[in-house]
């Protein structure tokens, strides 16, 4: 029972990252109608300046500032920059642009900082709580949940209660009637991408410290299973993120402790074919897809 | 030459051709719309009626002519419009289904200037107007046809345009629904707005048009009062005939 209690509350830490990961992909899914590819390496990017700008200030605070302002620029720059320019016809080249970025970024951080995993400390102490004698969250970990859940919220309010929101969501289901009645579409793919990879670059940057440490390829497992959160989870809808993110990090931690690390991944595969298989538009799928 | 010339048109078509490949949807066509007048474009299905609207919002680019907003020429593209004046309904009224009833109001609002709580009452009194006020809070997939109808009116009408364009605004509607889309349309034109529709639906058409511009093959067969208009032997042939003999 205190090894079930354990791994479950391991799980809901890493849940809460990987529910972060899967709203970046939500978002930019939502704004752009793509998959984007490249996040895991656009993510690493930011925490790589994250790293950088710690080693140098020996401050993690101001790391993380700088981290989530070079993932939102990255979003913005990529977007105008690349997506805009790739045809839109069929989601194909958008893929293969995004591929290639991953290549050309992750080949970048290898030259400029080598390809050796840096360690990067936690702000707080990783060592778990121990209540009653079972080991709980470490104080890193209520770090991750507490920012995790004040970054959704504060997404959640941006979404639903702002008038860029309202243009926002506009823009991502009907586009063409929203430039009708004004709306900036392309504006509005640009704040998706922005808002989307600073998310992503918030979410590796938490997970980061809890791994083996940081390198060009840091990020590339939490986009996996991300990924497979934001499917399971609908990737149209941010509480299908959540919730499936909370539920895949449980599932791979009890799969983790009570089988092995290996069986993990294979855990989340299994259950993403399960519910591909099932209801393949995702749990939280809306009824409707967007039109034109 | 300082003082007699009267203010341009609220809305004016000059000589515009738009070509799809190697079919002219558009030829030569020119009419205008002034302020507080409604002009209805009717013809055949596709005379190029909804052509016309697309070249109005920039969604068209014409070939030859051009379209003018209060003497300037019109924003060549549909993010423009809302900032010249301009609101559109659509064919398929275009609503976000997932949206309040509220925020498909407040869509066009968004972009403008202004203090939010301003525009939330403005976009409540442009429901009330057209009695959704009850609506307000219900996501706009679940309204029945004829109140869909009116929220996209609302949406169309809460900026307070300069030129309304509507498009089938009396398909799939009712008798009642019809008289009551009549006062609006009329109430709208009498506060100073021009108001141009493209409808099939002919009682309609002659009781709140002003000017009826009859369209067939993309190009004006007559244009005039609904009384001319209902004469005019050409309209006979390509429209009013073809209607009587469905």
């Amino acid at each position: 029972m205190d090894r079930f209690v354990f791994l479950l509350s391991t799980g809901l830490a890493r849940g809460a990252v990987l529910a972060l990961f899967a709203l970046s992909l939500v978002i930019v899914w939502r704004a752009a109608r793509a998959v984007n590819f490249a996040q895991a390496a656009m993510a690493a990017v930011a925490v790589y300046a994250a790293f950088a700008v710690t080693a140098a200030s020996g401050s993690y605070w101001l790391g993380l500032a700088c981290g989530l302002a070079t993932g939102a620029l990255l979003g913005a720059a990529v977007e105008r920059g690349l997506m805009r320019r790739l045809p839109h016809r069929t989601p194909l080249p958008g893929m293969i642009g995004a591929i290639g970025l991953v290549m050309v970024l992750q080949a970048g951080l290898a030259i400029a900082f080598g390809p050796e995993h840096r360690p990067m400390r936690a702000p707080f102490s990783e060592r778990p709580f121990v209540i009653g004698g079972v080991p709980v969250l470490s104080p890193y970990d209520l770090f991750v949940l507490a920012t995790a859940a004040a970054v959704m919220g504060a997404l959640a309010l941006l979404f639903t209660k702002t008038s860029l929101g309202l243009r926002l969501r506009a823009a991502a289901f009907a586009p063409e009637t929203s430039r009708l009645l004004g709306v900036r579409v392309p504006r509005m793919v640009t704040v998706g991408w922005t808002l989307s990879v600073a998310t992503a670059a918030l979410a590796a940057l938490l997970s980061v410290p809890t791994e083996l440490g940081l390198s060009p390829h840091a990020a590339d497992l939490l986009f996996v299973d991300a990924f497979a959160v934001a499917v399971v989870g609908g990737l149209d809808s941010p509480l299908g993120a959540l919730a499936a993110g909370i539920g895949v990090g449980m599932l791979s931690g009890l799969v983790t402790g009570y089988v092995s690390a290996s069986a993990a991944p294979l855990a989340v595969l299994a259950l993403l074919t399960v519910v591909l298989l099932l209801r393949p538009g995702g749990l939280f799928a809306a009824g409707e897809a967007r039109k034109a | 030459m300082t003082t007699t010339t009267p203010p341009p048109p609220r809305l004016e078509v000059c000589g515009i051709e738009v070509a799809f490949g190697g079919l002219k949807a558009l030829d030569g066509v020119s009419f205008t719309v002034g302020d507080g007048e409604t002009v209805a474009l009717i013809g055949p299905n596709g005379a190029g009626k909804t052509t016309v609207f697309n070249a109005v919002c920039g969604l068209v680019r014409p070939r030859k002519g051009h379209v003018r907003l209060a003497g300037r020429p019109a924003p060549s593209k549909a993010t423009g419009l809302l900032a010249a004046g301009v609101s559109r309904t659509l064919q398929g009224l275009g609503l976000f289904d997932r949206m309040t009833v509220l925020e498909n109001v407040l869509v066009p609002l968004s972009s403008l200037p202004g203090p939010a709580t301003r525009k939330a009452s403005k976009a409540r009194a442009a429901l009330a107007d057209l009695g959704l006020a009850a609506d307000a809070d219900r996501p706009a997939g679940t309204l029945p046809y004829p109140e869909r109808k009116r929220l996209a009116l609302a949406r169309a009408l809460v900026t307070g345009p300069g030129l309304l364009l509507l498009d089938e605004p009396a398909g799939g509607l009712g008798e009642a629904d019809i008289a009551d889309l009549a006062h609006t349309v009329r109430a709208t034109a009498d506060a100073g707005c021009a108001v141009l529709l493209v409808e099939h639906h002919v009682d309609f058409v002659m009781d709140v048009a002003d000017r009826v511009v009859v369209l067939d093959f993309g190009r004006v067969i007559a244009s005039g009062t609904p009384g001319e208009v209902r004469a005019d032997p050409a309209v006979e042939e390509a429209y009013l005939g073809l209607e009587a003999a469905s």
